[in-house]
Order: structure tokens, then C-alpha cells, then sequence
């Protein structure tokens, strides 16, 4: 018989393996990106001739960020607080409105007919305004509109819009579009 | 009286340490996996806007940044306190965004490339000028998914 192999040393790999975990621990990053994801409009092709999109005057709604970061909705100046209250009665439109978008029946695959409202919100900014208040704006809309998403889920499925499958979120997205258009920058401080 | 003897001094048996490293190397493992380095240094001061409707990103290796604020302190003297655009590692302007996207673009796989995410990081207090004029240069190189990076409110 020969002799026994000596049995490895393995004191020192717990200190080695430390050392490099304290590596990773120093330079990785667990921070995740939170944002509010946009798409925006393709660039009009040049070649085409400009032609007005004929957009129901009441089926729009101008929010006007001006360079002092005062907050116009339609026609009134109004608090940035108080602007997901406007855009929820202005894209519902409860009492079928004149002034308010129509609504329009379409089919949605997997669900049947469905009012839908027709409403854009056309969003417009200044070059001066800042970036806070733009950010805080885009946020009062896009709450605006999950907040009628998570209503439509609730008195339709029974749960909130986060809660639902995947079929019936995309279902609740074409019930409750969210129409958000950021126009061609424009000097909203002239005229 | 025998049952009795066992009175020795008897020392604390050594924990075992023997799995120690096994310990150590699973939470190594774990680390070595979730990892990101860190590829760009800041070049200028961001704090991001807060919003509380903000949504996670889904492919970070899809997402190209762009940060815009005002240089870090080091860097003042040589590039002034204007809001400046970065990209990679490098000031930049806005003319140069067409090239970084087409490189961006080029680095991935053919699949990936309509999921492409631009994420703009800005300061709180950048003008929105600049902005636009990032959207507006994005929109010609049709990059068109974008997110505003933004924080969540802190707890009140």
C-alpha cells in the first residue's frame, strides 16, 4: 500500500472566497431604472404633404407647460394637482358631454363591444419650462390614466388593472388607451 | 460513584468551520450573478425627477442612457455649469446622438433591436429645451422608445 495522500489544505479558501465577495458586494449595482416609458411620434416624412389631421376639436386636450412651469389645461390655468381630476372627467366624459370626446364602439378581441373614448391629450412645453415639472405633469397624466384602468379592470374582472393576467391587461390597455401625444416643440411664451 | 467522576476540565468543542467556504462561495455565486458593472463614470450631476407612477425597465442590456445636467464639480472649470449632454464616457452634443444610437443599435442582435429603450436621465432642474431637442434628434434616427428615468417619492 502506498502512502495516504495528505488531505488538502482548505483552511484559507473560506478567506479567499471572502475576498472576493467583497469585491462583487463593493461594485455591483442593484439599483433598478424606474421611469416613465413614452414611444414617441415618427418623424413626419418630409416627401408627404401636410395635411391637417381633421382631430374633433373636442376630442383634444391641450396641457401648456409654460416657461415659469405654470400649467395650463384647455382653457384655464389650473394647479398641477388638480389636473388628473380634469384629464379622468375628460376621458370618461360621464354626462356624455358636447364639449367632452365622444366615444366610440369598438370590438376588443376576447372581450366583446366597448365604448372607448376617442380623447388625446396633446401635451405642450416650453424650451424654458423644467424638467421637474415636465416629469410631474407626464406623471399626473399617466396616474390619470391608470387610475380608469384600474376602475375599468375593477368593475370588469374584478381586480385591479396589476392584478390581472395578461390577456385581460391588454384587454383593460384597449379599453382605456392612453392617448398621450408630445408635439413638436413649440415656443409656447410667444403670443 | 463512578457516575459522578466526569468533573475534568472539559473546553468548548470548536464549531465546525468546515462549510464555511461552501457558505461563502454560494453567497459569492449569488453576487457574481446579479452583477452589473458599472461601465460609464458620471460625468454630470443627475437627481433624477420624482414620479410615482413609474414602471421597472425590463432589458437593461437593451437600454441605452443619456444622461443631461450640469458637470460634475471637478469638471466645471473646464466645461462650465450649462447643462451638457453625456453619452458612453464623453460630453457630447446633440448632433452626436445620431452616431451613438447607430452604434448602440449596431451592438445588438438583429432580434433585439426594435425593443431598443432610450433612457433619458436628466437633472430636476435641466431646462426642457435641451430635452426637446434630444426627442427631436431621437425621432430622426427613429429611436423611439424612450423613459424618463425618474425616482419614486420618498415614503411620506
Amino acid at each position: 500500500m502506498g502512502k495516504k495522500t495528505p488531505e488538502l489544505n482548505t483552511s484559507s479558501t473560506a478567506d479567499m472566497a471572502f475576498l472576493l465577495l467583497c469585491f462583487f458586494l463593493m461594485t455591483t449595482t442593484m439599483d433598478q431604472d424606474l421611469g416613465l416609458q413614452r414611444r414617441l411620434p415618427p418623424m413626419p416624412d418630409p416627401n408627404q404633404k401636410v395635411e391637417d389631421q381633421k382631430v374633433n376639436r373636442r376630442n383634444i386636450i391641450i396641457v401648456k407647460i409654460n416657461s415659469a412651469d405654470r400649467l395650463l389645461a384647455g382653457t384655464e390655468p389650473m394647479h398641477v394637482s388638480q389636473l388628473k381630476d380634469k384629464i379622468k372627467e375628460f376621458l370618461t366624459n360621464p354626462a356624455d358631454d358636447a364639449s367632452l370626446p365622444e366615444k366610440e364602439e369598438i370590438q376588443i378581441e376576447g372581450y366583446g363591444p366597448c365604448y372607448v373614448s376617442k380623447g388625446v391629450i396633446s401635451l405642450q412645453n416650453d424650451r424654458g419650462t423644467s424638467y421637474q415639472a415636465y416629469i410631474a405633469v407626464q406623471n399626473e397624466l399617466v396616474k390619470a390614466v391608470n387610475e380608469l384602468r384600474d376602475e375599468w379592470a375593477m368593475s370588469n374582472f374584478g381586480k385591479t388593472y396589476l392584478n390581472c393576467d395578461e390577456d385581460q391587461q391588454a384587454i383593460v390597455r384597449k379599453a382605456v388607451p392612453q392617448n398621450i401625444s408630445e408635439a413638436e416643440p413649440k415656443d409656447v411664451s410667444k403670443k | 460513584m463512578s457516575k459522578f467522576k466526569q468533573k475534568e476540565k472539559r473546553e468548548v468543542p470548536q464549531p465546525p468551520s468546515g462549510s464555511l467556504s461552501d457558505i461563502v462561495f454560494m453567497l459569492l455565486f449569488f453576487f457574481m450573478v446579479t452583477t452589473t458593472m458599472r461601465e460609464t463614470e458620471n460625468k454630470v450631476m443627475v437627481k433624477l425627477p420624482e414620479a410615482s407612477e413609474v414602471a421597472k425597465l425590463e432589458r437593461k442590456d437593451l437600454t441605452s442612457y443619456i444622461n443631461i445636467g450640469t458637470p460634475i464639480r471637478s469638471l466645471q472649470a473646464q466645461y462650465g455649469n450649462d447643462s451638457r449632454i453625456q453619452l458612453n464616457d464623453s460630453f457630447k452634443t446633440v448632433d452626436e446622438i445620431r452616431d451613438f444610437i447607430a452604434a448602440e443599435r449596431d451592438a445588438m442582435s438583429e432580434a433585439d433591436r426594435s425593443f431598443m429603450t432610450v433612457a433619458i436621465k436628466a437633472d430636476e432642474t435641466t431646462r426642457m429645451g435641451i430635452v426637446s431637442d434630444v426627442k427631436q434628434e431621437l425621432r430622426k434616427c427613429s429611436a423611439l422608445k424612450i423613459m424618463y428615468t425618474a425616482r419614486r417619492p420618498a415614503e411620506e
